[in-house]
């Protein structure tokens, strides 16, 4: 079962051409990445798929058809976007940002949820009424996660999330995505600059060069690739 | 003394509704970062509404009521109808369809209504209260300003709406991310930007008595309220109106005279510009151009 298939997709901004025809999927439950270079397209990827660019092609989310929709729409559909910078409300207090989290929702399980997202990030508890901007960065990609978690979407996209944060910080954060995968069963596409990293978490990699696909495959057959060990993996 | 006090307390009354248009300027600009400079004269436009539906035989606070009703939705109409497409524009675009937007109103409130001074009546009475230091409208139309503003506060402190609209003031990307509808929460703002206005036109013309430039000098005051509380702060436009109020009065009467009185509101315009550009409790905004 495919949580999330894109074909033939081309992006860009403005007159210029990012995307040049991607295709790959998530499974049902499963974790993606895309491996890539700077500028190599990754986080264009994740813009084109929550319709912050214009597109062309198709994707398509549990069999329904999200591409040229509006990015309201696409995140009602049930995708959740971390994007990099994090997207924090600076202004807000941290609160006000995991309440903007659940804006969709109207059931009564949202503050038990609240509770949830305290279990896996206890310092969003401490810092519940604080202003989001005084956060640090981990704090913040914490906050992000939170934030996207409690859309309870069926798809998260997250780019970058190691950026700029301290190793134990990144493994902690890992930890976690792993854990809301398999038990909630959340399928994940994520961006990652430590193809290591990634390598290790997901289940399904795709590696982009200057917006195209150039291998996909298992996450582990691509991490015995010895092309990619040797640009990507550094060894 | 006791004159001293009158004018502070009259200057507490006219600075409500300085609060309020204040307030509504605020509002617009904290989501577009444009000052709608058709405030005012969308605000006569409301209050002549209102003037016609007493006339037509309506209850004050009916008319009221449906003249606030249809103000927010003149405001979400005219987002939708003429904001919405300069939404990627220039600047200077914007500044022509707000200009455009006054002349529009400002004519078609003489043309249709006519450009005679009329009265407008007031629901509080006129007897002098407190020792004859403030009127019964003053007092009421003060009690008035601070229910709107102590509304607009909860609404935007504890409502789900209110929320999503500060977000979407602060940050749009993000917020079409978490599902908010910014399109919408704009049109929602010059909507309730137009209803307070509204309400502050309604407040002030039995005061001043109604004509289409009615809300000409008082725009001008609101407008050195908002800089002097800071325009990107709410709160601090709110004291700003009033503190404009109140100087104005006791300049007005003690120092300047009333027919300098609105040249105060320039003064007080260039010297926060020139001495605390951000006001006094707004923020200093970087932009990298």
């Amino acid at each position: 079962m495919k949580l999330l298939e894109v074909v033939g997709l081309e992006a860009g901004y403005g007159p210029t051409t990012v995307l040049r025809g991607l295709d790959f999927e998530v499974a049902e439950g499963g974790v993606t990445t895309l491996l890539g270079a700077n500028g190599a397209g990754k986080t264009t990827t994740l813009r084109a798929i929550c319709g912050m660019i214009p597109v062309r092609g198709q994707i398509t989310l549990a069999g329904q058809r999200i591409d040229g929709r509006a990015t309201e729409d696409i995140v009602r559909a049930g995708i959740a976007h971390v994007p990099d910078g994090r997207g924090t409300f600076m202004e807000l207090t941290v609160e006000e940002n995991m309440r903007l989290g659940a804006y969709t929702r109207r059931d009564r399980q949202i503050r038990p949820d609240f509770e949830r997202m305290f279990g896996y990030f206890p310092r969003l508890k401490q810092r519940f009424r604080q202003q989001a901007g005084t956060l640090s960065g981990g704090e913040q990609q914490m906050l992000a996660i939170a934030r996207a978690l409690l859309l309870r979407p069926k798809l998260l996209l997250l780019d970058e999330p190691s950026f700029g944060l301290a190793p134990l910080i990144v493994r902690e954060i890992f930890e976690i995505m792993r854990r809301i995968n398999s038990e909630d069963g959340v399928g994940i596409l994520v961006v990652e600059q430590n193809a290591n990293l990634a390598l290790s978490f997901a289940d399904r990699a795709y590696l982009l060069e200057t917006g195209r696909i150039v291998r996909a495959g298992p996450a582990d057959e691509l991490g015995r690739d010895e092309a990619i060990r040797r640009a990507y993996l550094g060894y | 003394m006791a004159g001293l006090l009158h004018q502070i307390l009259s200057g507490l009354a006219t600075g409500g509704i300085y609060a309020s248009v204040a307030l509504a300027l605020v509002m617009i600009y904290q989501a577009t970062h444009h000052v709608n400079f058709a405030q005012g004269e969308m605000a006569t436009f409301s209050t002549y509404l209102a003037l016609m539906f007493i006339n037509l035989g309506l209850p004050y606070w009916a008319a009221f009521v449906v003249t606030v009703v249809l103000s927010f939705a003149l405001g979400v109409v005219i987002e939708r109808v003429l904001m919405r497409p300069m939404a990627n524009a220039p600047v200077l675009a914007s500044v022509g369809v707000f200009i455009g937007l006054l002349l529009i109103f400002n004519a078609s409130t003489g043309a249709i209504w006519d450009y005679t001074t009329k009265a407008f009546p007031t629901p509080f009475g006129d007897r002098p209260l407190l020792g004859g230091y403030i009127s019964g409208h003053e007092l009421g139309s003060t009690a008035v300003t601070l229910v709107v503003l102590l509304l607009v506060y909860v609404f935007f402190r504890y409502t789900r709406l209110g929320l999503a609209m500060r977000a979407a003031a602060y940050n749009p990307v993000s917020s079409r991310l978490v599902g908010v509808r910014v399109g919408w929460m704009l049109a929602l703002g010059w909507g309730l930007a137009a209803a307070i206005g509204a309400v502050a036109g309604m407040m002030v013309a039995p005061i001043v008595f109604l004509d289409p430039n009615m809300m000409g000098g008082i725009l001008l005051y609101a407008f050195a309220g908002a800089l002097l509380g800071g325009i990107t702060s709410p709160l601090g436009a709110v004291i700003g109106g009033f503190s404009v109020g109140v100087i104005e009065n006791l300049a007005g009467a003690y120092i300047v005279g009333t027919e300098l009185k609105l040249s105060l509101a320039l003064v007080i315009i260039v010297a926060v510009l020139v001495i605390r550009p951000s006001g006094l409790m707004g923020r200093t905004i970087v932009a990298r151009v």
